[in-house]
């Protein structure tokens, strides 16, 4: 057995292996190095001989390929900090302190315990009690058998060696057995303790930055940007798991959750009773009693603790791949001081060398949506420089024209899939086979040992020929993961790819009725039954094709409308940019230096006059959308721009929508009515002043109008947009008083260097909770801030020359543009995308795509990113001629409908719509490049005229009937 | 085709290093905009590290 890298060391696997369950590609691997016959040398080969393919082969070689490429996308990801360099911690030496990641694979279902939360002190407790028992019982059975050879009782045989036995090999043989016999029962005794003791975990620890903004014992000085959050989210789920309750602590220097809906989670894990102690801890010891683990700590009044817990979770940081530097070396690209990939906030999949890009962690601490997101953005500025050579490399996919079938009758083929032994080991398929072929309508029914092998897709499309079928059934596993593949091979059969339903004779039989072969084997069959009954009435469906208008249509002028505009343009689309002011430039324009002091108005400026001067952009200001209609691909919409009446229709496949965000104007600390407060862009506005420049104590304000209950979300930009002006004030100043007034400092990934460059330079933080808020008056010749200090534990006063308020960032009038384009707004008012985390651009409406402050507050760097990231999402339709309309979509039977407008009202995606036929009649139509094929227009229907296809009343009711009859 | 085959010099195939979600993710943006991708794995099966996290934020569901 060889240690499971996959369950993080938890578990075991053997040398020919299957990486996960759900592994792409789904095929055994050798590991070399563990294999007798490959890497031992040692002669075995049973692999081979069990294979009912024939498809192991000792013989292949490494091979060296040479790719010829237009640019290359590094995507190497992270290696998580190892904490057996730390003694502190212990982990090395105590099983129950265990890694984020190894407390993940504890969790999992998948996992080495199979989802059950265990000790791992007590992970093999059972299966060593055993092993011992049974050794033991060996070794006294052999220690009677040299008793018995002697005629003597132990003892005696003790006294026989001691005087005689050394010369003896009898004898010598008892003693080395008896001495390994104590050895036994001693350890069995400790483990029989050990069960004594044994429970599931009851209090759990988690210990934050872990290899993370640690420059003593690493050299990690950066924030890994995502423990906060993986910490909460597991803390949540072991709550979950354990049965009787469980008490989680999570012990954190400053909690950073700053991302999208972040702060909503961590407020709702603290008000499940979650803990968050603001300490960190520096000594994880053992209580060997019972392998509890002691957690000394200093809590916020300064009174020193004990504390002990059941586990340890370390929140270990990520760091870039150690391989990293060679690989970087050999591609002549450069890397940080955090051997993290060099970028420019402008460009910030780009490396150094033209041509290659990167994404994920390898360009820096993040976390999945923001990997995602610049992966996308990698795709979009790799594809830049190559549209000259799009679709030379790429065969177009084609299929037979397909046989029309519905003059026939139905001639059903039904294919039962063993599955391996996944559902053989359980169902009967013979019996299930035999079945099949009495059902009405049934031609030919076949067995094959897995339905999905390429081999068996190949002599699926041979039967349809042969057997003339126009119905295919296959009973197998599940069609969520399975049916495009076998709807694929109809298409190659010339057939319509409905003609297809799928049995799912795996979950539904062999797994959950595992315990139950007669029962699980009636089941297949009752499923096939039904299966056969609704493939007879199963009709093809027309999947009409629409051109693609190949350009697109993008909302908001700033930072990120335009570099999505530029990224489409270079790639050969043309685009309009819509805007709202009568200049370009967005927020940006307010901006003077990124947090790694990039000059913003001087890459605007270079932006601006490249968008001027492209071809493929028309820009469109003092613009407003008036009305959009249409539907991916072949969108419409109104707009009118410079103040004139005059409208202009614009056709575009696709839309962005890039509307940016704002800093509210807040209502406390003298806001608007002293001179002397500001907020962000207003300090650099007014930074040559003479109250700004001639000052000798400034104070920062964080948090204004973020984080509070009418407005939960983290502003996420204002920490770092602080700390750089402290330090930018202190650079001009050395003797300024700097302080900044916070709730929890979160210059998270490599911004971290700016918060410990402003404490080096003497910036004062002091931080505060929302029950005890500064207090800003106005006094002669100043202001005067009131503070309680959390270490002093009482007010202190500080004098301010001026005072920036950090001031919440805010979408502003969203809604209307929302309901226009038919896409969500979260709860803070952003706009919401379909899956926060493998498609954070792309809204549920296809070909419209969201980038910028208007999906949430971000830096320039991210802004960037998810504008290339739109763009690139956008190309993946513009690139195409056509696009297939999906078959399955309501319908509506004019002669029924009596034109009540329900099916309006409900469809969430605006389908159907009324067409007046005749003077005051009107009827539903669907059109069907807007339909999702929900049903929810068939649900509301009181008279039955809409329906969905391929899941009409009949071909549903036919499979109950079928299911009830015997 | 030929795998050298280009379009003004220019190849219209991108070589994509490592088959974790980012990987995988500018593999088939790629692709469905009309390129070729060398997808690069050193492991036996795409999915890297979020292939190994049992649920995700918001909504806890399954990684997989």
């Amino acid at each position: 057995m060889v240690i499971d890298a996959y369950n993080a060391g938890l578990g075991e696997r053997k040398a020919i292996y299957k990486y996960y369950a759900q592994a792409i590609p789904s095929a055994y691997a050798i590991d070399s190095d563990n294999c007798r016959q490959l890497g031992q040398g040692k002669k075995c080969g049973i692999c081979a001989k069990v294979c009912p393919t024939g498809a192991i082969d000792y013989k292949q070689k490494e091979q060296m390929l040479d790719l010829e490429v237009g640019a290359v996308i590094l995507s190497t990801g992270f290696h998580a900090f190892d904490p057996g360099r730390f003694d502190t911690y212990n982990y090395a030496g105590l099983p129950n302190v265990v890694t984020a990641m190894e407390f993940e694979r504890l969790l999992s279902a998948g996992g080495p315990t199979s989802g059950h939360l265990m000790r791992p002190s007590e992970l093999s407790l059972k299966a060593d009690l055993a092993a011992a028992e049974k050794g033991l019982s060996k070794l006294h059975k052999q220690l009677k058998q040299l008793e018995g050879k002697y005629g003597k009782t132990t003892g005696e045989m003790y006294d026989t060696f001691q005087s005689a036995g050394k010369d003896d090999k009898d004898l010598r043989r008892w003693e080395t057995l008896a001495e390994q016999a104590t050895e036994l029962e001693n350890r069995l005794r400790d483990l029989k303790a050990k069960q004594e003791t044994a429970h599931e975990p009851k209090k759990i620890a988690w210990l934050q930055c872990v290899g993370s903004r640690e420059i003593n014992q690493c050299d990690n000085g950066y924030c890994s940007g995502v423990c906060c959050m993986y910490a909460i989210k597991e803390a949540v789920i072991a709550k979950e798991h354990a049965k009787d309750g469980l008490e989680a602590a999570i012990f954190f220097m400053d909690m950073r959750t700053y991302g999208k809906e972040f702060e909503q989670y961590y407020n709702r894990a603290q008000e499940s009773g979650i803990r968050f102690v603001r300490s960190r801890i520096h000594t994880v010891e053992s209580v060997p009693e019972n392998d509890n683990l002691r957690l000394g700590y200093v809590t916020e009044s300064g009174d020193m603790v004990s504390e002990d817990f059941d586990m340890v979770v370390l929140s270990v940081g990520l760091e870039s791949s150690p391989e990293m530097q060679d690989l970087a070396a050999a591609l002549g690209i450069e890397l940080d001081h955090y051997n993290f990939a060099a970028t420019s906030s402008f460009a910030p999949v780009a490396t150094s060398r033209p041509g290659v890009f990167v994404c994920g962690v390898l360009q820096g601490p993040k976390d999945i949506p923001l990997s995602v997101m610049e992966a996308s953005a990698a795709a979009g500025a790799a594809a830049s420089n190559l549209s000259s050579a799009r679709h030379t490399l790429v065969k177009e996919k084609t299929f037979p024209e397909e046989r029309d079938v519905r003059a026939e009758p139905p001639r059903i083929g039904v294919f039962v899939c063993n599955c391996g032994v996944n559902i053989s080991s359980v169902v009967r398929v013979k019996e299930v086979v035999e079945y099949a072929k009495s059902l009405p309508n049934v031609v030919y029914v076949q067995e094959n040992l897995f339905s999905c092998s390429q081999d068996a897709q190949d002599k699926l499309v041979e039967v349809i020929k042969e057997q003339d079928l126009n119905r295919v059934v296959v009973a197998a596993c599940s069609p969520r993961t399975h049916e495009p593949l076998f709807q694929e091979t109809l298409r190659n059969s010339a057939l319509n790819k409905y003609l297809y339903e799928q049995a799912n004779i795996r979950d539904q039989c062999s797994w959950v009725h595992a315990g139950d072969p007669d029962a699980a084997t009636e089941k297949a069959k009752d499923l096939v039954r039904m299966s056969v009954s609704r493939a007879a009435l199963i009709e093809p469906l027309p999947m009409p094709s629409v051109p693609v208008t190949a350009s697109a249509l993008i909302v908001g002028g700033g930072v990120a409308g335009m570099v999505s505009a530029l990224t489409l343009a270079k790639q050969g689309f043309k685009s309009t940019i819509v805007e709202q002011k009568d200049r370009l430039g967005g927020h940006a324009l307010k901006l003077k230096k990124t947090w790694k002091g990039e000059d913003v108005s001087e890459f605007l400026g270079k932006l601006v006059e490249e968008v001027k001067a492209e071809a493929n952009i028309d820009v469109l200001l003092n613009a407003e959308i008036k009305d959009t209609s249409g539907f991916v691909g072949n969108f419409k919409t109104t707009v009118s721009s410079n103040g004139t009446e005059s409208l202009k229709e614009i056709e575009h496949g696709v839309t962005i929508l890039a509307t940016g965000a704002h800093s509210i104007a807040p209502q406390e600390y003298f806001y608007g009515k002293s001179e002397r407060v500001f907020r962000w862009h207003e300090l650099d506005e007014a930074w040559d002043s003479d109250l700004v420049k001639n000052a000798s104590s400034a104070v920062f304000i964080q948090c204004v109008g973020s984080r509070e209950p009418q407005r939960p979300h983290c502003s996420k930009i204002c920490c770092t947009f602080s700390v750089q002006k402290a330090v930018e004030l202190k650079e001009r100043n050395p003797d300024m008083d700097v302080y900044i007034l916070y709730r929890d400092i979160r210059t998270y990934g490599e911004r971290e260097d700016l918060y410990k460059e402003a404490r080096r330079r003497g910036v004062i933080f002091v931080r505060f909770d929302t029950d005890h808020k500064p207090v800003v008056e106005q006094v002669e010749g100043g202001l005067q801030v009131t503070v309680i200090d959390h270490i002093l534990r009482r007010p202190i006063t500080l004098k301010a020359d001026f005072a920036t308020l950090a001031s919440a960032i805010e979408t502003r009038d969203i809604a209307g543009l929302a309901q226009q384009f038919k896409v969500p707004v979260s709860q803070d008012n952003f706009f919401l995308e379909v899956h926060m985390k493998l498609r954070p651009v792309d809204f549920a409406t296809d070909g419209v795509f969201v980038c910028g402050l208007a999906h949430y507050p971000k830096p320039i760097d991210e802004s960037i990113a998810q504008a290339q990231a739109a763009a690139a999402r956008a190309a993946t339709i513009l690139a195409q001629k056509s696009i297939e309309v999906e078959g399955v979509v309501s319908t509506v039977d004019e002669t029924l409908c009596r034109g009540c407008g329900k099916c309006v009202e409900v469809c969430p995606y605006g389908a159907p719509q009324l067409v007046e036929v005749a003077q005051d009649v009107h009827v539903s139509r669907i059109q069907e490049a807007l339909c999702k094929g929900c049903g929810a227009c068939a649900v509301a229907c009181p008279t039955g005229a809409a329906a969905i296809r391929h899941f009409n009343d009949r071909e549903v009711l036919t499979m109950v009937e079928a299911a009830l009859c015997e | 085709m030929s795998k050298s085959s280009r379009g003004n010099g220019t190849i219209g195939a991108v070589l994509v290093v490592g088959g974790g979600i980012a990987g995988i993710q500018a593999a088939l943006d790629l692709a469905n905009s009309g390129y070729f991708v060398h997808l690069l794995e050193k492991g036996p099966a795409i999915g890297g590290g979020m292939a190994q996290l049992d649920k995700t934020f918001p909504t806890n569901e399954c990684a997989m």
